[in-house]
């Protein structure tokens, strides 16, 4: 009865989904952190810019933004991310796309979790820095940042863990990835749909815990002790 | 946090100002850059036109399309939390049985359906639905939504539910058990409350999940929710970039409603306790979303 399973390419499609995941966490680890730090400096158009873009991207939900990435940036904007006389332009597109709109929204959860990072951070750490007459950008950078960042390990962990399961999303807008696979394979195999779905989920458990172990064990070995 | 407006940086002196100005031209800059660039390309494209816009301040849209949606969108995240609820009070409650069986048997239970995506369960859910039982295809797709959505925010709720019982002093069961009330009553008229009044704020933030996912089911499912209004709208006018921006505005408003009252009450309850002295925050106290975590569920991804 697991003959079929091999007809499929189950295995790519779980490649995508790392691909995607690895992609936009890398993104938005990038993405967020600039966020944090524009949502704390003392410029306040910055500021203003940061709490406002946060805001509206983290109430919306992920498949409206991709949906938006897809339908209104590139079918009606022409706002494309591969050139379009490549022959792997609808695929490398809509991949990109999607790895786009996960990081416009997973940052604004990389930037929360370090603006409470951030907190952590005893007050006299941020006031011996001004005190020795560092900059803004240095007490961030050499000072507070580091040190959130060791705090923040395990909600990071959270966002990334959900990241690898929003991955799922892009398949709305046909990347084929391992959730659009199911949906295909549960609709030809009709008979085995328990199957199907107890493959699809062990892979994503597969995925999730060890990321999960491995970073909440990483979390404990560099928390700043106090 | 006295006087200077944060403690990242001083008060800005004559020299700061002026370097304040020029980052603020810099930054103003390039944001009208952008959104002159994006202005011009919906220009180009026909999307700012007027015709494309006038559907929205017409009730007929608003009747045929815009408010069944919203009202379909609000009664899949409503049947859901309203199940979601007590099935994760459950499933937190069992997580802590003193019998092992039941503590393992709810344990797996809880930690897979965190670990897999609500969308491959909402596929799931509708193919088995169609399968094994005969619904029609109506009803079919919301309770898949429904399913997916309950299995997955259910667990989400054990662990919200779990960490507040366990963040509550160990006098409570104690002082329960010297008054000579059974184990459920106990946990009934003891824990229960106060685990779920002090988690209140994460709770509401869930709903802001819930809400958020009900889109997949219009992506995935078809469902006739607000999402899937917008390809119908989008469709009809031609007005891709409209629609979603009506849209999106409308999820953003909910869910900013939502957050600010998660925020608002998480701040209320910060207030009852008191704060030790050397431990007041860098920067203004970041809405919700660590709240789980922080109360020591250890995090498989909870609140996104």
């Amino acid at each position: 009865m697991f003959d079929f399973l091999g007809d499929y390419d189950i295995l790519g499609a779980f490649w995508t989904t790392i691909q995607l995941a690895v992609l936009s966490a890398v993104g938005s680890l990038i993405w967020g952190t600039i966020l944090a730090g524009m949502r704390v400096s003392p410029v306040p158009i910055m500021r203003g810019f940061g709490t406002a873009y946060v805001n509206v991207v983290r109430n919306t939900p992920l498949t409206v933004i991709i949906f938006f990435c897809s339908i209104g940036l590139s079918s009606t904007l022409a706002f494309n991310l591969a050139p379009e006389n490549s022959p792997t332009f609808i695929i490398d597109n809509g991949f990109r796309l999607a790895v786009l709109g996960f990081v416009a929204y997973t940052s604004t959860f990389v930037c929360e979790s370090l603006r409470s990072g951030i907190n952590t951070v005893p007050v006299g750490q941020a006031e011996a820095a001004r005190a020795l007459g560092l900059s803004f950008s240095q007490v961030l950078r050499i000072i507070v940042l580091p040190q959130a960042f060791r705090s923040v390990i395990a909600p990071l962990a959270s966002v990334l863990i959900a990241l690898i399961k929003n991955t799922t999303v892009a398949s709305v807008i046909g990347v084929a990835e391992a959730s659009l696979l199911m949906a295909e394979m549960i609709e030809n195999e009709s008979d085995a749909i328990i199957l199907v779905f107890s493959v699809f989920a062990l892979g994503f458990v597969l995925l999730t815990l060890p990321v999960g172990l491995l970073l909440g064990w990483v979390a404990k070995k560099v928390a700043v002790k106090r | 946090m006295s006087g200077a407006p944060s403690v990242l940086y001083d008060a800005p002196g004559p020299k700061a100002k002026a370097r304040n100005i020029i980052y603020t031209v810099i930054f103003g800059a390039i944001l009208v850059l952008i959104a002159y660039l994006v202005i011009a390309q919906l220009a180009e494209k026909n999307q700012l036109a007027g015709e494309k816009w006038t559907p929205f301040i017409e009730s007929g849209t608003w009747v045929t399309f815009l408010l069944p949606g919203l009202g379909y969108t609000l009664l899949i995240a409503g049947l859901s939390i309203v199940i979601a609820l007590p099935v994760g009070a459950i499933f937190g409650i069992a997580r802590l049985s003193d019998h092992k069986w039941i503590r393992t048997v709810a344990g797996v239970i809880v930690e897979f359906f965190r670990a897999i995506p609500v969308l491959i369960l909402m596929i799931f859910a509708n193919e088995f639905y169609s399968e094994y039982t005969d619904v029609d295809s109506d009803n079919r797709v919301l309770f898949a939504a429904v399913t997916g959505l309950v299995l997955y925010n259910a667990s989400v709720l054990a662990e919200v539910v779990r960490a507040g019982i366990l963040s509550l002093p160990k006098g409570q069961t104690e002082a329960a058990s010297a008054l000579g009330l059974r184990k459920t009553q106990t946990m009934t008229n003891v824990l229960l409350p106060q685990a779920v009044a002090a988690m209140l704020p994460a709770i509401v933030s869930q709903l802001v999940v819930i809400l958020k996912d009900t889109a997949l089911a219009g992506g995935a499912l078809s469902v006739p929710d607000l999402l899937r209004q917008a390809n119908v709208i989008s469709g009809n006018f031609g007005n891709t970039i409209p629609t979603y921006i009506v849209i999106g505005v409308i999820y953003v408003v909910l869910n900013f409603i939502l957050t600010s009252f998660a925020s608002w009450l998480q701040k209320k309850m910060a207030r009852r306790k008191k704060t030790p002295k050397g431990t007041q925050p860098l920067i203004d106290a970041p809405s919700q979303i660590t709240t789980t975590t922080q109360a020591g569920a250890a995090g498989t991804g909870g609140g996104i």
